[in-house]
């Protein structure tokens, strides 16, 4: 039964198409994330263009909408989640002392599933124009569109949304059951914590999502009625469905980068992280109270005074956990040897601009000013400040954190100093001046501004920030070719980090820990180097390890719904039909074919170790 | 011990589903994957429930709904719920021909309630109760036919598993495989009697 697979050479290609390693998925997820993070920024600089001066005709109607559907889309579903996925698949196995996560062939189908439907998604580009109805897509709007670009956007995000329920499930079974001797709950770093409760969001939330999905695919495929006022239907059940979905949504996207903030800001201030059970306590109440709160995107509705105020009181009750864990980070940095590496700046940068974000959202909670707000360029500032100056700077200073952990290379300083500044001052360029464009009255969503409005200035500065934030990120792109190109090659711990993932040798071994370690406290590693064993203390002597197969079948059983996706939008029921068949031969292939991997002997191991590879 | 090797009643664990860390990684998962489920059905009921009145000029839940029929479906489904938990005994005392009986009876009972759903479907539309003759058509069919679509699911599932394992007695690696098959028909179970109150027995009185 013990196959040696492993030893059976593939090419890199192959490697990697059928690679079941949480490593590899990582980094694939990462790449992904990272590809489609350009296309929208793209698709932003695009629209900020069009806005630079009033009047303008570069992108306008339909072609605009387009851009701003696909820029949100993109950055919600196929940029900052796959990123965030990446982070969880190459760190979180590591930092509970884990060899991998607890269903990797599932790992693996979570991954191409994203995939695919991504790039289904952006090809309807090319296939007779990209969806136009806002990623929100409220009915009637994504109802009545004609052409077949909500039709990509229902269909790739349906087979993305299977790939990140997947990745949920299996990073909840991985925490629960899969965490080294001595790793309690309460000593798992705050990374994974936020893991941890973002993936029960995603348990929770995406399947809303998912029944949203069909129903529209259904109005717009087998003309059902859910949506069409004139057969009975009622457009609002798409808006609380998608709210439903969409608030926890959002909590899912800002748990994981308070988890990456958490570990850096203790990492770089020497400092164990103040506070720890609150700001466990803290996530775990942001996130059961993301549930409660989806109404404050419908305020203008017409839902009731006494609906509104109780959702209203809600939202606001999110501040008080939320304010615990801004203090607690500065709380840390108290005090600290703070040691301003770019990760750190992105850090620091993060807590001033999350907190405005936060203030713009109390603001927003109000439903008497809500009236005012809604639908603004005041929206646009706040969730952009939260989500760029939360999620996106998180996204930034975890990069560079855990890059030589991912790439066993450190990305260049100097540049990513670079990249944090016309970044950081890009980002409030753009962003701040929306606020008052807002007030001022300039709707969301729309093409072009009259000029002799007051607004022609702000729009101008906006835009002049959306350039650097291009360029913020283009030096970031050359830092990452210079440090590929490098052959430097860093120590297995360059930041003196405090938990596991920093306790194994670079590159990391493919089983991750040749002798599971024993967790002795909170810090694991930390622990350890203070009663002067700089390394781990293993649980277990050096034994057998049992490894999973690699596999084709995820990638196959993607393709099949991808090839079924097009079969949908173009109502070719024989396409569908062979897609879907794919899908369940490849199901029932992987249910009667016996695969129970393989194991490493106990011999190689012991080599790995004298060698200093594990 | 290998995680294929059929189990003696020497080496019998008490409980062979969660013995390895495999099982116990799928226990937990499938538990998950079913509270997910949960909220996809209640999204469901959800939209149901504000749309079940919308019948326009189509018959109303009142006038179309016929109870035998939906309580002989219902009552096939229990039963099936019930001879699965037999199959789990027999699993948990290591007897596999009595497991496999139970299943297959499992199996025939939940081809014959889709056999039923398919008759019952085919008389609505008869009646003018299409998917597109209203907002209650649509949702109506969407969660009745959600569930049909996975009690499909489970019996093509339990017809794989029982025929792959057919020779194989009962092993380490196919324990967990028969108790989630079972944790998820107890589910699709528990599922329709929802809908069998909600959306048969409110129609009818509601």
């Amino acid at each position: 039964m013990a196959t040696h697979e492993s030893h059976k050479k593939k090419s890199v290609f192959m490697d990697w198409l059928t690679t079941v390693d949480h490593k590899k998925i990582g980094i694939l997820y990462l790449l992904a994330g990272g590809f489609f993070f350009l296309i929208g920024g793209l698709e932003a600089i695009l629209m900020r263009i069009q806005l630079m001066e009033p009047d303008s005709k570069i992108f306008t109607g339909e072609l605009y909408n387009q851009l701003l559907t696909m820029h949100g889309t993109t950055m919600i579903f196929l940029a900052a989640m796959p990123i965030i996925f990446g982070f969880m698949n190459a760190i979180v196995p590591l930092q509970l002392g884990a060899r991998d996560v607890a269903f990797p062939f599932v790992n693996a189908v979570g991954f191409w599933l994203f995939f695919f439907g991504g790039l289904l998604l952006n090809l309807s580009w090319f296939l007779g124009g990209a969806p136009e109805a806002g990623w929100t897509a409220y009915a009637p709007l994504s109802t009545v569109a004609e052409d077949t670009g909500v039709d990509f956007y229902v269909l790739g995000l349906q087979i993305a949304g299977a790939g990140t329920l997947a990745g949920g499930i299996n990073f909840l079974v991985t925490i629960i059951n899969m965490r080294a001797p001595g790793m309690t709950f309460m000593r798992m770093p705050l990374f994974t914590w936020a893991s941890f409760v973002t993936s029960g969001l995603i348990l929770f939330a995406f399947p809303a999502l998912t029944v949203g999905f069909f129903l529209l695919m259904f109005e717009r495929v087998f003309d059902a009625n859910f949506f069409n006022p004139d057969m009975g239907g009622n457009v609002l059940i798409w808006e609380h469905i998608f709210w439903i979905f969409g608030h926890p949504e959002v909590y899912i996207l800002i748990l994981p980068a308070f988890g990456i903030i958490s570990e850096i800001v203790s990492t770089f201030s020497n400092k164990r992280l103040f506070g720890y059970s609150a700001m466990v306590f803290a996530t775990v109440l942001i996130g059961f109270l993301g549930f409660m709160v989806w109404v404050h995107h419908m305020f203008t509705v017409g839902l009731g005074p006494v609906a509104n105020s109780i959702f209203a009181v809600a939202t606001m009750a999110i501040a008080i956990p939320t304010g615990v864990k801004i203090f607690n980070w500065i709380f840390t940095m108290w005090g600290g040897q703070i040691r301003f590496s770019t990760a750190m700046l992105f850090s620091v940068g993060f807590i001033p601009t999350f907190v405005m974000g936060g203030v713009t959202g109390v603001m927003l909670s109000v439903p008497a000013a809500d009236y005012q707000y809604h639908d603004s360029y005041f929206v646009v500032a706040h969730f952009h400040y939260v989500i760029v100056g939360g999620l996106i700077l998180g996204l930034f200073a975890g990069l560079y954190y855990w890059y030589p952990r991912m790439f066993n290379r450190v990305l260049n300083e100097t540049l990513g100093k670079w990249n944090f500044w016309l970044f950081f001052i890009g980002f409030h360029l753009t962003f701040f001046p929306q606020h008052w464009l807002g007030l001022m009255g300039m709707p969301r969503r729309v093409y072009t501004y009259m000029s002799g409005q007051d607004l022609d200035g702000s729009n101008f500065v906006s835009t002049i920030g959306a350039i650097l934030m291009g360029a913020g990120t283009i030096v970031l792109l050359i830092n990452i070719i210079i440090s590929a190109s490098s052959k430097y090659k860093t120590t297995k711990d360059p930041w003196d980090g405090r938990t596991l993932e920093w306790s194994m040798p670079l590159p990391t071994p493919e089983y991750n820990f040749a002798q599971t370690p024993l967790v002795r406290g909170l810090d694991a590693l930390y622990v350890e180097k203070s009663v002067g064993n700089g390394e781990m203390t293993p649980a277990e002597p050096v034994g057998e390890i049992h490894m999973p197969n690699g596999s084709i079948l995820p990638f196959i059983l993607s393709l099949g719904m991808f090839i079924a996706g097009f079969g949908f939008i173009y109502s070719s029921w024989i396409v569908a039909g062979a897609g879907m068949g794919l899908v369940l031969i490849t199901m029932f292939l992987r249910s009667v074919i016996d695969d129970h991997g393989y194991h490493i002997h106990k011999e190689e191991v012991e080599a790995d170790i004298k060698g200093g590879r594990a | 011990m290998n995680a294929g090797e059929r189990l003696t009643d020497a080496n019998f664990p008490a409980h062979p589903e969660k013995a390895t860390l495999e099982g116990k990684n799928k226990f937990l998962g499938f538990w998950l994957f079913l509270g997910g489920e949960t909220v996809l059905f209640a999204t469901l009921f959800g939209t149901y429930l504000g749309l079940r009145n919308m019948h326009l000029d189509g018959p109303s839940s009142e006038e179309i709904f016929q109870l035998p029929l939906v309580f002989i479906a219902t009552m096939l489904l229990l039963t099936s719920s019930l001879t699965s938990v037999y199959a789990v005994l027999s699993l948990k005392q290591n007897k596999v021909r009595s497991l496999q009986g139970w299943f297959i009876v499992t199996f025939l009972l939940g081809a014959a309630f889709l056999g039923l759903e398919i008759y019952e479907f085919i008389h609505y539309v008869h009646e003018g109760h299409t998917f597109t003759s209203s907002a209650f058509g649509s949702a109506f069919y969407t969660l009745v036919g959600f569930h049909g679509a996975h009690v499909l699911f489970g019996v093509l599932w339990i017809a794989t598993l029982l025929a792959r394992n057919w020779n194989r007695g009962i092993t380490l690696s196919n324990a967990p495989k028969y108790y989630l098959f079972a944790l998820y028909w107890h589910f699709v179970d528990v599922v329709w009697v929802f809908i069998f109150t909600v959306v048969y027995l409110m129609g009818k009185v509601g």
